[in-house]
């Protein structure tokens, strides 16, 4: 062995050491310098994001009652990615679901995203919460958020309020906003004021070892979003009046609509049968949901006060009353002799009142020969229009003014338009060949027209005040209480002249006086009303009546359709002047028509 | 040559082996402190934190360096075959005595303290050689000697397997380089390059596509010297024993391998991904390095091996937490550094005028050096898991105790 040899092994085995080391240093280089994907893998390795959800904007009735509050929930989330082998069998014990159910939501999850967290069990209860969290360890990749749930005082007005649930994957990809397990308003002011009451989400970044406990929170904190809350609202509703209402209509179908005329708000709105709104809250939501859904004969979700579609019967008088005059048809005074019927061809509307009538007593009695020949005279008006169809498309456009055969689009739910068939469709009934006398029963608010009571409601409220509407709305102010609402605060003329509303209102007010609507009367305050009878082809006629009061300053306008409840002096009647008299004076004196009707089943 | 410095005396100890010993220790306390510090989240200070357990180890062997340092160099070079004995004894014991830590039994546990006599083996082993070789004088030319010495390495390196460290087994292995140093033929590295070819085709693919590759090569090899048959004898043979090496590691990765290193192999081979199971060490290993950058994160900057994400971050994966806070930069001073130190103790090998220092020197400068290049590919990936610390770094006093014991007998061997 020579020195040479030698010192040539030692050069070989340092030149082999020192590549080598290249070797490393080469793949060190390409894994931390060229290589980001593990500097992103650190970040979703080591820090998770807790959205921080808001508490959802409170509602209060107008007079600060609340109606809509929160309730801590406690919701189990899972980041796919984080999950390790665990203990199925006990985490499906917790939670009470089956493997399968178990296996299913990791497969949602995991479709959804690998490392942003996911619903996977929503409110679970405290005691579940409690007992989870002292076993977090033994399930990796899952953690608790706490959240909250909707909560209402009382079961009142569930078809205004709406309800919230889990955003839809079609919401989700149209708003960035939402994540799987979000929640949204879906129905009613929930949804209508989704972005108000929804608040800003928050972020929270902490720190969590291998084991899934939060160490700290990430750079102190200075990555942290604070969630906002959601803004509160003030609804236009009172809440005695709207529990008042629900309450009279128990165990009755139909509906209550009170509006305070001068803002278009709406007092109460009630849709009977209705629902406990906390029906739809937590995690029975769906389970109760389809309960609700499949009940066809309450069809509880159903709002009548805005979906309904019923004949509006002599209430709609009113408006042709109007309308007769603004088209010169008539005047106040105009008298038609009634000769107890309005004949059409060998066919007689009948009209339990006979004799020469004017206008204001045509509506105190709700005399059909009046209200049948004004509706003649102003389709057929040959000075003014030369065939019927124009003349029917004028009366039909004044109608269009006063709000029917359209909706408000102001912030309720799912308003229908009713029916207000246009001339094309008499066109094709008959042919082509039709007149006044073909039409005549729409002038007493039968035939083919079909209105909503929110639209009837908001008639009333253009009578009382004598030519205009502001658009029915719930919701009064925004943030603060005297942050109005404004969207919905200019009034929409009908371009009625002022004057014709009195002998409307007189003849009302006569009628609770002297004539069908004596039962309207409430002590020491001027009422206006008007019955209706709605004919009902499937059975018993609705009870339909409409109040202003007090007549010389109008304060509350109420309209309350009763299905099958026969007369509108005998159910309507009392019902919507318990609600204005409880509104106006604060207190029911009436207490034996309360019991009555509080009692009356027409079940 | 540059390299061959034929100065015949040196003056004292040597204070660059020193500087990297008390640097790298340095930096190893440094970054166990910052594996076990959480700022959000600060601890007592007890005999249970790592950090603090270290200082211990390193205050005691400080102790055992000025022992060293302090002994006569004759009783060292003597001692080699006594230590040796009491080593193995140590390790045998440990079937009886052992307690199980990560599958191995092979610690002692000795109050709330544990060793594992398999660190101080590699130093007598090495001691032990440098002895044999000196005694035996001319150990190139006599085959008898060749097996002894591998007899040396072997038993400790089997007895180790048998107590299913296979790490610490392997670190055996390093003793190749003094073997070669020594007169060793070349050709068994390449014997041995080829046999780890053979074994990692056979691993990646399966035993049916190894066998068809040497009838390949059998093929070709006969075409080539179709025309001898000596050659043509010979090839045969070759591949006979090829294809019997390809059936023995066949045999060992399904019968002798623990099914948790099948699985580290299969990891490596890019077999199998299963980022939740058994790739998960080495995904959150490279995952801590890699989120490192250039500059790293800064001194307890480190999120993934503060907060457990990487498993063993202060002993056997502590690179993971000087990649991640110190970044690329870390990771080529920490190279720089061992290398350094590895290629200064034999070039002061190759100075010496004494065989013995030489033996020793390559002995131990081949174990630093596979504990390095095993320790950080593993984390990177290049080589499979195996469970061996990182020099004078990595948490434990066992093995600071005996790296620094082998260090500081070469520094006191080398100032004679």
């Amino acid at each position: 062995m020579n020195s040479q040899q030698n010192s040539r092994k030692y050069i070989l085995i340092v030149t082999v050491m020192l590549i080598l080391a290249v070797v490393y240093l080469i793949k060190l280089f390409s894994l931390q310098v060229v290589n980001k994907d593990y500097a992103e893998a650190a970040k979703n390795n080591a820090l998770r994001q807790i959205t921080e959800h808001p508490d959802r904007g409170l509602i209060y009735d107008r007079n600060d009652s609340l109606l809509v509050f929160n309730d801590a929930a406690y919701d189990l989330m899972v980041v796919p990615k984080e999950l390790r082998t665990f203990d199925t069998l006990d985490l499906c014990r917790i939670l009470d679901i089956t493997k399968e159910e178990l296996e299913t939501r990791i497969e949602k999850a995991s479709a959804y995203s690998k490392i942003i967290p996911s619903l996977f069990a929503q409110q679970m209860s405290k005691e579940d919460y409690g007992y989870l969290q002292e076993k977090m360890f033994k399930f990796p990749g899952f953690f608790v958020q706490t959240r909250t749930l909707r909560s209402y005082p009382e079961a009142v007005a569930a078809h205004i309020l709406g309800y919230v649930g889990e955003v839809s994957e079609q919401t989700m990809e149209d708003d960035p906003y939402y994540k799987m397990g979000d929640y949204i308003g879906i129905s009613g002011i929930e949804k209508a004021y989704e972005t108000e009451l929804r608040g800003v989400k928050g972020q929270r970044v902490v720190l969590v070892d291998v084991n899934n406990r939060e160490i700290g929170s990430y750079h102190n904190g200075e990555e942290d979003v604070k969630a906002v809350p959601g803004t509160a609202l003030w609804s236009t509703l009172d809440l005695r009046l709207q529990r008042y209402g629900e309450q009279l209509m128990q165990n009755k179908r139909g509906s209550i609509v009170a509006i305070e005329p001068k803002t278009g708000e709406i007092l109460c709105i009630v849709s009977s049968p209705g629902y406990d709104p906390n029906l739809l809250v937590g995690k029975d939501r769906s389970k109760n949901y389809r309960m609700l859904l499949m009940d066809s004969i309450k069809k509880p979700l159903f709002n009548r006060a805005l979906q309904a579609m019923y004949p509006p019967g002599s209430t709609f008088k009113l408006a042709n009353g109007l309308i007769a005059q603004e088209e010169g048809i008539l005047t106040a005074n105009t008298i038609y002799p009634c000769p107890g019927g309005y004949q059409v061809g060998s066919h007689k509307i009948g009209c339990h009142h006979s004799g020469p009538t004017n206008l204001m007593s045509a509506v105190q009695h709700s005399c059909n020969t009046y209200f049948c020949k004004a509706f003649y005279n102003i389709i057929s008006n040959k000075s003014k229009y030369k065939t019927i169809q124009q003349g029917y498309t004028a009366w039909r456009e004044h109608i269009m003014k006063l709000g029917f055969g359209t909706t408000f689009d102001t912030d309720l739910p799912y308003e229908k338009k009713g029916i207000l068939p246009s001339a094309d469709y008499f066109d094709r009934v008959y042919l082509g060949h039709w007149n006044g006398n073909s039409v005549v029963s729409m002038g007493i608010g039968q035939g083919e027209v079909c209105v909503t009571p929110i639209q009837m409601a908001n008639m009333l409220a253009v009578i009382a005040n004598r030519g205009y509407y502001v658009r029915p709305h719930v919701i009064k102010a925004i943030g603060t209480k005297d942050h109005l609402n404004t969207q919905y605060m200019d009034k929409v003329n009908v371009d009625i002249k002022p004057q014709y509303f009195d002998p409307i209102i007189e003849g009302m007010e006569m009628a609770a006086t002297a004539g069908t609507a004596r039962g309207a009367q409430i002590e020491g305050i001027r009422v206006a009303g008007k019955t209706g009878t709605a004919q009902n082809p499937h059975g018993r006629d609705h009870s339909v009546f409409a109040l202003i009061a007090p007549v010389d300053d109008p304060q509350i306008v109420v309209f309350c359709l009763v299905e099958n409840g026969g007369w509108g002096a005998s159910v309507a009647c009392p019902i919507a002047s318990l609600i204005a008299e409880l509104y106006l004076t604060g207190e029911v004196k009436r207490k034996a028509v309360e019991e009555n009707m509080l009692n009356l089943s027409l079940k | 040559m540059i390299l061959l410095n034929t100065r015949t005396s040196t003056n004292g100890f040597d204070g660059r082996l020193i500087l990297y010993y008390v640097l790298l220790v340095i930096i190893g306390w440094m970054t166990i402190f910052s594996t076990s510090y959480n700022a959000a989240n600060p601890q007592e200070f007890s005999f249970a934190l790592p950090y603090v357990r270290q200082l211990v180890w390193i205050g005691t062997s400080v102790v055992i360096a000025v022992g060293i340092l302090l002994l006569e160099s004759r009783i060292i070079q003597h001692s080699g075959y006594y230590v040796y004995a009491f080593c193995l004894l140590l390790v045998l014991s440990t079937f009886v005595l052992g307690s199980k830590v990560n599958g191995a039994t092979s610690w002692i546990k000795i109050g709330s303290f544990s060793i594992q006599p398999t660190e101080f083996m590699k130093l007598a082993t090495a001691l032990t050689l440098a002895q044999f070789f000196t005694e035996g004088k001319t150990v190139g030319q006599r085959r008898r000697l060749w097996v002894i010495a591998f007899a040396i390495i072997l038993i400790p390196a089997l007895t180790i397997l048998l107590q299913k460290d296979t790490g610490s087994a392997l670190v055996f292995l390093s003793f190749v380089v003094l073997f070669y140093r020594e007169g060793m033929s070349g050709l068994i590295f390449v014997f041995g390059a080829i046999a780890v070819f053979l074994a990692v085709f056979t691993l990646m693919f399966n035993e049916i596509y190894a066998v068809a590759l040497l009838t390949l090569v059998l093929v070709i090899a006969w075409i080539i010297d179709r025309r001898d048959k000596k050659k043509v004898l010979r090839n045969i043979i070759v591949f006979v024993v090829a294809v019997l090496f390809v059936a023995a590691v066949n045999i060992a990765y399904e019968k002798v391998l623990q099914p948790h290193q099948k699985q580290r192999i299969d990891t490596l081979m890019g077999k199998t991904s299963d980022p939740k199971g058994a790739d998960f060490n080495l995904i959150q290993s490279k995952i801590a390095i890699g989120s490192g950058g250039f500059f790293g994160k800064g001194y307890l900057n480190g999120t993934q091996t503060k907060l457990n994400f990487v498993p063993e971050q202060s002993t056997d994966f502590i690179f993971c937490a000087i990649g991640e806070e110190w970044g690329f930069v870390g990771s080529c001073a920490i190279t720089a550094l061992f290398l350094m130190l590895v290629i200064r103790i034999l070039r002061l090998s190759e100075k010496q005028r004494s065989p013995f220092v030489r033996y020793y020197g390559y002995g131990i400068a081949g174990i630093i050096a596979f504990h390095f290049f095993i320790n950080i590919g593993m984390t990177v990936g290049l080589v499979p898991i195996i469970g061996i610390p990182l020099p004078f770094i990595s948490y434990g006093g066992s093995s600071l105790w005996a790296f620094t014991g082998m260090l500081f007998i070469f520094i006191k061997l080398n100032d004679n």
